[in-house]
């Protein structure tokens, strides 16, 4: 075996590798995004994982009794995900912008609820949703047709259309937040809702949409799984395996803006897909060590943003966790 | 606006206040803190609902719901405290809600905004820098923006409140040289202070309330300070509630403060070299209007807060500054402003509240253990002698009603026989009965030999119960008058800062 030859092959199991991170990336991707238009309204929602949970299941249900082409059971079954993920967050948005309810108990208590032992898993159960194989499922699709260009094709342009949708949607929140009248009004009531208000936005009015946008996006994440990574559905919180904590951290990574979301999710997603990686190689690290390794980066990511130099001007929205409440004195 | 009323939950904040502005004028609305101006402008915009009463603006009946109709119908409101968003650009906070210019765009363009923005500044002269983030601004460059951003919304009402309260004397001039530019162009201007000398100087009319009520509108013009400091804090003189008492005869002082510097919770003193002492019976009132350092001034002698420079000494011991303990041991008692989360803790039985401060020693605990049987039955006396309205000495104590809340903090504190009693707002919010009894309360103790240092913002209260006032302003002590003979004219002249001012003999004779 010449050298060239290794070289080749080793070049294809990097390439796949990374393929395999942007892959692994997207799902974090959906929902980090979604976390940052709620946190930037004010409002946090620890019930990520639930909602992404509850959107695999409702995701994958649908592709299950909606008869049709692939893409159009497709797009339905992404909405339908998105739905549920909505909602779930409209508990939270009632729970903490209407009723003031302390937000991490609100959201933690939605990632119970919705979760793995929660409404998703029963609704799957009910359903036997575990026993009907995946019918309908995202492949890869060739949009711009550079499949073939070298390592770039394979790694950004043989992936699926929920790939593609998410760099639109990356785009899209990024310019939303910075450059649209409604972003301002979002970052302001985020900021300093007294001064929103004074300014006559409707406080509650955009923190409820953006909390109700951030589970649609969290369930479209959570669908990732159920159509695309590993189309089908099982019991327990195996699906989405922490994929919604991870996201949460991502939005503190990503210094709350939607293009360091990206970056942030393809690196986690590269976390995930390192084993395989390292196996290829002949490697041999325990299993279970590398796949802790984007749970152990999450840990490390917290600990370093919370230092004190980072805290000061992060971008972390002022009123962030913070109730609004007009005629308190 | 006519008979507005506005209550929050034990307070009635606005009372069938009526007041009305013209275009083109400078209308000054004055009166004590407390005295229901911010509410009423809160209501103006839109912020609050009035329970009752209502506003007509230009001759059309008006019903604002929410901000936003105020902000429609033309009429912008400075904060005291600013609403703007920290991180923002200037011109970001500028075109913030605006749904009709530069803002009405879904995509903002910056560059578009701040050449908007800069023109604005130069046609006022107002110096601005569009593109500064409000965090980088001094505070007088920040209260420039929110002028501004009424200005690009072409409001016809401008409603300031406490405008000066952040500025340097500079400032507050530009300030109003801003003000009548304004109105001099037809815009209405409200100016909210409690503050003569800047209502004289900037003011076309002024309307004085007091105690959540309209006294009266008088014209700068024909106003003196005197005439106006009598308005704000009220003409109608209760002389039957002082009570005389002997007047104390030791020369024992019990409460020594010799150049006491404090910092203020801003940065910057909030107590300028007070020196003060109180003799072994004696009751000293302290009057101000809030925020001119009284509060400080409570905390550092009971060793809430450090003091920079200076001593305090009770009994002629040398207190540690900001040790709460070693002032309790040397026996200052405290009824704090804050009765219910500061002087006592809500969640916890009236028994618990009355043994918070001598739990430590005996007979209220035996080594480790507390000795909740001797605890429960000094309540119970407590309860008794001091007529604690309360269901049973196991009762939480927010649910006791303020009157019997300050029984029971008053009580608590008199039973620990304090050499110095410090009592800042003490019949605050409390009914007339409740009052008589707290008062009655106060001359017993300094009967009993305590020196009492009572601070309150009621003058008929300081009235009615110091041998000596002394008036406090911006952090200074700027008076000192006879409890006895004192004129609230002269009083309130001093409160509001008007030693500062020169008059000429004319306007003295003026007044009525």
């Amino acid at each position: 075996m010449s050298a060239g030859m290794l070289a080749s092959i080793n070049d294809d199991l990097e390439v796949v590798v990374l393929a395999q991170a942007v892959l692994y990336g997207t799902p974090l991707l959906f929902a980090a995004l979604g976390e940052l238009l709620a946190e930037r309204s004010g409002v946090l929602n620890l019930g990520v994982e639930g909602m992404m949970l509850f959107g695999a299941a409702v995701g994958y249900w649908a592709t299950l009794r909606v008869h049709g082409s692939d893409a159009s059971v497709l797009v339905l079954a992404v909405g339908a995900a998105g739905l549920a993920g909505a909602a779930m967050a409209a508990i939270h948005a009632f729970l903490t912008v209407t009723l003031r309810a302390s937000q991490i108990v609100s959201g933690l208590a939605l990632t119970i609820f919705a979760g793995g032992l929660g409404l998703s898993a029963y609704f799957g159960n009910e359903l036997h949703l575990a026993d009907h194989p995946a019918s309908h499922e995202f492949g890869s699709i060739d949009v711009f047709g550079l499949k073939d260009v070298a390592v770039l094709g394979p790694v950004l342009f043989n992936q699926s259309a929920l790939v593609y949708a998410s760099w639109v949607l990356t785009l899209a929140v990024g310019l939303y937040l910075a450059r649209t009248r409604w972003g301002l009004n979002v970052r302001a009531v985020g900021e300093a809702p007294a001064s929103a208000d004074a300014m006559g936005i409707n406080v509650t009015l955009y923190r409820y949409v953006h909390v109700l946008l951030g589970g649609a996006l969290a369930g479209v994440g959570g669908a990732c799984y159920s159509l695309l990574i590993t189309p089908g559905w099982v019991a327990g919180d195996t699906l989405v395996n922490g994929a919604g904590w991870i996201a949460i951290a991502l939005v503190i990574f990503a210094f709350w803006r939607a293009e360091l979301c990206l970056v942030g999710a393809y690196l986690f997603g590269g976390l995930s897909a390192l084993p395989f990686a390292l196996q290829a190689h002949g490697v041999t690290v325990t299993p279970e060590l590398l796949q802790s390794l984007p749970y152990a980066m999450t840990v490390v990511v917290l600990v370093l943003v919370s230092t004190a130099f980072a805290k000061r001007r992060l971008g972390a929205p002022a009123a962030l966790g913070r109730p609004y409440a007009r005629e308190e004195r | 606006m006519v008979g507005i009323t506005k209550s929050f939950p034990g307070v009635l904040a606005n009372d069938d206040v009526s007041f009305e502005a013209a275009a083109g004028e400078v209308h000054a609305l004055l009166g004590e803190n407390g005295a229901g101006k911010t509410t009423l402008s809160n209501i103006l915009t839109g912020l609050y609902r009035p329970d009752e009463g209502q506003i007509e603006l230009y001759g059309e009946l008006v019903n604002f719901h929410s901000p936003r109709d105020a902000l429609d119908a033309g009429i912008c409101m400075v904060h005291q405290h600013f609403r703007l968003v920290e991180p923002f650009t200037v011109a970001e906070n500028v075109v913030l809600g605006d749904h009709r210019g530069e803002g009405r765009r879904f995509f903002v363009h910056p560059p578009s905004v701040e050449r908007r923005v800069a023109e604005l500044g130069r046609s006022y002269r107002l110096a601005v820098r569009p593109g500064a983030r409000i965090w980088q601004l001094s505070v007088g460059e920040q209260q420039r923006i929110e002028i501004l951003k009424a200005l690009y919304r072409e409001a016809r009402i401008l409603i300031m409140d406490e405008p000066t309260a952040v500025l340097t004397p500079q400032e507050a001039d530009d300030l109003f040289g801003t003000l009548r530019a304004m109105a001099d162009e037809g815009k209405t201007v409200i100016f909210i202070s409690h503050k003569l000398h800047e209502v004289k100087a900037v003011a076309d009319r002024v309307t004085v309330l007091r105690g959540g009520r309209t006294v009266g509108t008088v014209n700068a013009g024909d106003a003196t300070l005197r005439s106006l400091a009598a308005l704000m804090v009220g003409r109608e003189i209760q002389e039957s509630r002082r009570v005389e008492r002997p007047r104390s005869t030791s020369d024992l002082r019990l409460l020594e403060v010799d150049g006491l510097v404090i910092e203020g919770d801003r940065g910057g003193p909030a107590v300028k070299d007070v020196s003060l002492a109180i003799r072994e019976g004696e009751i000293v009132g302290v009057a101000g209007v809030a925020g001119n350092g009284q509060r400080e001034l409570t905390e550092a002698i009971c060793g809430l807060r450090d003091a920079v420079e200076g001593q305090i000494r009770v009994g002629g011991r040398r207190l540690a500054s900001g040790d709460v303990r070693d002032a309790i041991r040397a026996g200052v008692a405290f009824v704090p402003e804050d009765r219910l989360g500061t002087g006592l803790v809500p969640s916890l039985s009236v028994t618990s509240n009355v043994a918070l401060k001598s739990y430590r020693r005996s007979p209220f605990s035996r080594g480790p253990l507390l000795a909740l049987g001797r605890m429960r039955e000094a309540a119970l006396q407590l309860i008794r002698r001091y007529d604690v309205q309360t269901p049973g000495p196991e009762t939480p104590v927010r649910n006791l009603s303020g009157g019997n809340l300050q029984k029971l903090v008053l009580g608590r504190e008199f039973e620990s026989d304090p050499l110095v009693l410090v009592v800042a707002q003490p019949t605050r919010g409390l009914d007339v009965g409740a009052i008589e009894t707290v008062h009655a309360y106060l001359r017993e103790a300094a009967t009993k030999g305590m020196a009492i240092l009572l601070v309150s913002e009621d003058l008929d209260e300081i009235r009615a119960l110091a041998d000596r006032i002394l008036v406090m302003y911006e952090g200074e002590l700027v008076g000192e008058l006879e409890g006895a003979t004192a004129d609230v004219e002269e009083i309130g002249y001093l409160m509001a800062g008007g030693h500062r001012e020169p008059e000429s003999p004319q306007e003295r004779s003026g007044m009525t």
